[in-house]
């Protein structure tokens, strides 16, 4: 199984699956916190309509997870929205 | 700039695929553009090529001989130079001149990189299909609360379940194939909670008696559903969902007549993920702003107008699938072959298919119109739906805007549609752009009209260092150069 | 102007429930006039919706725009005061003018020195970097102006509109078709689209950029033509740009009359956490069309200013077409040529700033003296009789 890391930890993932679907694999379905409310976010409409799964990926902000696939060696960041 | 193609068709899902394997069978060079890692759309989302053998998917899937032989038609017109195909590739604007059309897009294939593309060609033809529509609840947006057409993508685009206690909402036939393909994948359906009555279908006869396959599917569905012992709760809804960090349950109420919930029949199920969707909202997003008409489907929802050969109301576009009205994948793989049998008679090709099967085309499109125009009155959304909204139930995810807000900005200022719902309250100004909770809040001020989106000039996020790159390469000034 | 009856109430319709309307509006029902606003729209949905709120001293040249705009700013204060400044989230958060080259920088400092002579407050500004940290490098100075503010426009008209039905003014959604004109040629009320007459000793033609065709339908043509603008809309961030930041050619652009497309660069963080992105000027007519070479040369002209843009992502673009006049100025104040029509328009980009001193100004106008600060005699730059031949017709 290859990996990538979020926030530091490694994760496992299956060759071909995104950001979001190896996160999901993992048990997470939360990984954002929203700007106003800071209430927890994760993947809801799963093709890239809702931004509900934004991550930083290799420090590009606002990318989202349920697009992208997950590469060995990739470095994801969970994203707190006033982080920016 | 030099032309791509004779023809750029945007979608590889159902219609797409069809139009661009119809168009290069009649001798046209194609560029097929689609923002997935794939091609087959929603509908037969794969994963990529090279990781199918590690994420089998082909159980979850319907009609893959059809999808194999239009695969097959791409990759043989790719060898021989006609075929243009840009995977992962996300259209941001579209725009005509005298001569066509310009395709602006982002090639994403090294994301987060990106790097502008554009494809220009006298014809443009655009399959966009559709997202699933949603009615908010409380506690919609808690994380393991998604769209039944994201719990799908995950399991045929990763193979993933989203959650082991599963419960699935909404209204309309999608319901069935997702509640079938994660109970055959080992997840315990709890519950499908159908919005219509189970006796629906039976008011609409004569296009069910005559579709007899999807009979067969349903049937199908049916069986599959049965051997794992899921059952569907007709006239119920998913009116809550609750939990801290993540669902861990919802409240499932019968419905009235009226589709508002009936006081006293909710009950609490636990669960670890759920699935809502009440229908489809077409992706007019790159049509709208070319000034192409839009007509009422019937089913809520504004889709482009076309002719009886999937011809916008601009020269030179054309529409195939859901664009045009959500009806399944043999009604936009029948509307792709019209649609590029237009494209090959304006361009003043040989006419491929050829009559016979052109009119074919025709009759099926006819038949599948009106099978979904049956299925838009058999599972209408709820007019009482907005009952189970409480004040504080967030409409828009994106900026956390309130129903009470919304209703405020309509009881205070008269706001009478969503665009002006959005410049009092900030719904639907976010990242979203008013994708999810548009529809919705349409719903809210204006039930009687079907819901058209507001105009999107920008149809995806794409980062400004890529356009200021553009600019100052000067490769962008064409359209300056007119002003 | 002799529409002021004494004690009994006078008749207005305004028409047009954009920023300006509603400002008239709110000044007329205070001043206890008979106000029907009537819009064929919702309110605020023509271009008070297209722009950014701004609320400008700086790019205003000694004069008479300069002269509106400097009573509108102490107008809008209060208005904050009196309706809520939270409620159209008014933010006096300054404007910073930066120069890029020592020749720039020494021509703002001229016009920064006329416009304090007029009584704007200016600030030299050396080190930019002090007021927006993420600016770019090597910005050889510019003009702090600290009296440049926003609103959330959309907002800010409704919250007017609403004060003003709490005044006593009424509001109706319908289209005017023509003046109903009395024995001596006076306006004595509107026709609308639907055949219905509504009452009116005055007429105030608030229609923003269809100015023009309601002037006509009025019998008091004015020029009133749409200028296209864009402006680009980021994702959310965290504050990153704290005053409206803009590069000083954005004035020449203003107050230029070239038909081509001009792009000058304007910067600006909003409440809700995006970024708005101008200023684009064209020509063309009420063409709606996508324009992507003005997106991408605002775009590139951003990123120049505040780098950190580059990597930041364009969410929403919307255009929008100001109402501007020949010579630039508002048209503001009775027509001769139709008795009891007023004029309010033409306001070009400046419509949302010179609101509310434009809705005192046609207040004084209908009552016949001075209102809340504005003076009939001190604006009759504005009048629309600087449009009119002596025999009356439009030149």
């Amino acid at each position: 199984m290859s990996r990538f890391s979020v926030d530091g930890e490694p994760l496992g993932f299956t060759e071909g699956q995104t950001v979001a679907a190896a996160l999901v694999a993992a048990g997470r379905v939360a990984w954002r916190t929203t700007r106003v409310g800071r209430r927890p976010r994760g993947v809801f409409c799963g093709i890239g309509v809702c931004f509900d799964c934004l991550v930083t990926i290799d420090g590009a902000v606002g990318q989202r997870a349920c697009l992208i696939p997950a590469r060995a060696g990739m470095t994801v960041t969970t994203q707190e929205d006033d982080d920016g | 700039m030099g032309e791509t193609a004779d023809l750029v068709v945007v979608g590889a899902g159902p219609a797409g695929l069809a139009a661009a394997v119809t168009a290069l069978a009649g001798g046209l060079s194609v560029a097929l553009v689609d923002s997935g890692t794939a091609v087959g759309g929603q509908y037969w989302r794969h994963p990529p090529d090279h990781a199918r053998p590690a994420i089998p998917t082909a159980d979850l899937h319907h009609g893959l001989r059809e999808y194999r032989a239009l695969r097959r038609a791409l990759s043989t017109a790719r060898a021989r130079g006609r075929l243009d195909l840009r995977l992962a590739h996300h259209v941001w604007s579209v725009t005509r001149d005298d001569d066509g059309f310009t395709v602006h897009s982002v090639d994403r294939r090294r994301a987060p990189e990106e790097t502008a593309v554009a494809l220009r060609a006298p014809r443009l033809l655009v399959a966009t299909g559709a997202y699933d529509r949603q009615l908010p609840f409380p506690g919609w947006d808690l994380p393991g609360v998604l769209t039944v057409g994201g719990l799908q993508a995950l399991l045929k685009g990763g193979g993933v379940a989203a959650g082991r206690r599963v419960a699935l909402g909404g209204t309309g036939p999608f319901l069935l194939p997702v509640a079938a393909g994660l109970a055959s994948r080992g997840v315990e359906v709890v519950a499908v909670c159908e919005a219509a009555g189970p006796s629906a279908w039976l008011r609409q006869p004569g296009p069910l008696l005559r579709n007899p396959a999807k009979w067969a599917e349903g049937a199908r569905y049916g069986l599959t559903l049965a051997r794992h012992g899921v059952r569907l709760h007709p006239r119920t809804a998913i009116v809550a969902a609750g939990g801290t960090d993540r669902v861990s349950s919802v409240r499932i109420a019968s419905l009235a007549p009226d589709g508002s919930p009936r006081p006293g029949t909710e009950r609490r199920v636990e669960v670890d993920a759920v699935g809502v969707g009440w229908g489809f909202t077409p992706q007019l997003d790159l049509l709208v702003p070319l000034g192409c008409h839009l007509t009422d489907s019937g089913d809520g929802s504004a889709v482009v107008a076309v002719d009886t050969g999937q011809r916008t109301t601009v020269p030179g576009l054309y529409a195939a699938g859901e664009v045009c009205g959500v009806g399944g994948a043999r009604l936009s793989l029948a509307e792709g072959r019209l649609a590029a049998g237009s494209v090959l008679a304006d361009h003043g090709a040989a006419p491929v298919p050829g009559r016979r099967r052109l009119a074919a085309a025709r009759a099926t499109v006819a038949g599948q119109r009106a099978f979904a125009r049956a299925m838009a009155r058999a599972h209408p959304i709820p007019p009482g739906w907005a009952k189970w909204l409480t004040d504080d139930t967030v409409l828009c995810r994106c900026e956390e805007v309130t129903a009470g807000a919304v209703r405020a900005a309509r009881a205070d200022c008269g706001a009478s549609d969503h665009r002006q719902v959005k410049q009092l309250t900030r719904a639907g100004m976010g990242w979203c752009q008013g994708r999810i909770c548009g529809p919705a809040v349409h719903c809210l001020v204006a039930p009687h009209r079907p819901y058209a989106p507001t105009e999107r000039l920008i149809a995806t996020p794409v980062t400004l260092g890529v356009l200021a790159d553009l600019d100052d390469a000067g490769e962008n000034t064409e359209g300056a150069a007119h002003e | 102007m002799t529409l002021h009856r004494g004690v009994s109430a006078l008749k207005v319709v305004v028409v047009g429930a954009g920023a300006v309307g509603a400002a008239c509006a709110f000044h007329a029902a205070s001043a206890g006039l008979d106000v029907t606003v009537v819009d064929r729209g919702p309110v605020g949905a023509g271009t008070t919706s297209r722009g950014e709120g701004n609320v400008l001293l700086s790019d205003k040249e000694p004069g008479p725009e300069l002269d509106l705009a400097r009573l509108s700013r102490a107008l809008w204060d209060e208005a904050g005061d009196e309706l809520g400044a939270a409620s159209f989230e008014l933010e006096p958060k300054g404007g910073l003018v930066v120069a890029s080259t020592g020749e720039g920088l020494a021509a703002l400092g001229e016009f920064a020195a006329r416009q304090a002579r007029a009584g704007v407050r200016v600030e030299r500004v050396d080190d930019v970097r002090k007021l927006e940290p993420h600016i770019a490098p090597g910005v050889p100075g510019g003009v702090h102006y600290p009296q440049d503010a926003q609103v959330q426009p959309v907002l800010a008209a409704a919250a007017l509109l609403r004060a003003a039905v709490e005044r006593g003014a009424r509001t109706r959604t319908a289209e005017v078709a023509a003046a109903v004109a009395g024995r001596n040629g006076e306006v004595t009320g509107v026709r609308t689209a639907a055949g219905e007459t509504l009452p009116a000793d005055a007429v105030v033609n608030a229609a923003g950029t269809w100015g023009g065709e309601l002037g006509r339908r009025l019998g008091a043509p004015v020029e009133v033509l749409p200028r296209r603008g864009f402006v680009l809309v980021t994702e959310p961030l965290p504050p990153m740009v704290r005053h409206k930041v803009y590069s000083a050619d954005y004035v020449a652009g203003v107050a230029s009359s070239d038909a081509g497309l001009e792009t000058s660069c304007v910067v600006e963080g909003t409440r809700g956490g995006t970024i708005l992105i101008g200023a684009s000027r064209e020509r063309v007519g009420f063409d709606t069309t996508m324009n992507p070479a003005v997106v991408t040369r605002l775009a590139a002209q951003a990123c120049r200013l505040f780098p950190f843009l580059r990597n930041t992502h364009l969410i929403r673009t919307y255009r929008g077409f100001r109402p501007y006049c020949p010579d630039h100025l508002p048209v503001v104040g009775p027509d001769p040529r139709a008795p009891g029509v007023v004029h309010a328009c033409g306001h070009e980009g400046a419509g949302i700033g010179l609101a509310p001193a434009t809705g005192a100004l046609v207040t004084a106008h209908l009552l016949g003296r001075p209102w809340r600060g504005a003076d009939p005699a001190a604006h009759t730059a504005l009048l629309p009789d600087r449009f009119l031949t002596p025999k009356g017709a439009a030149q």
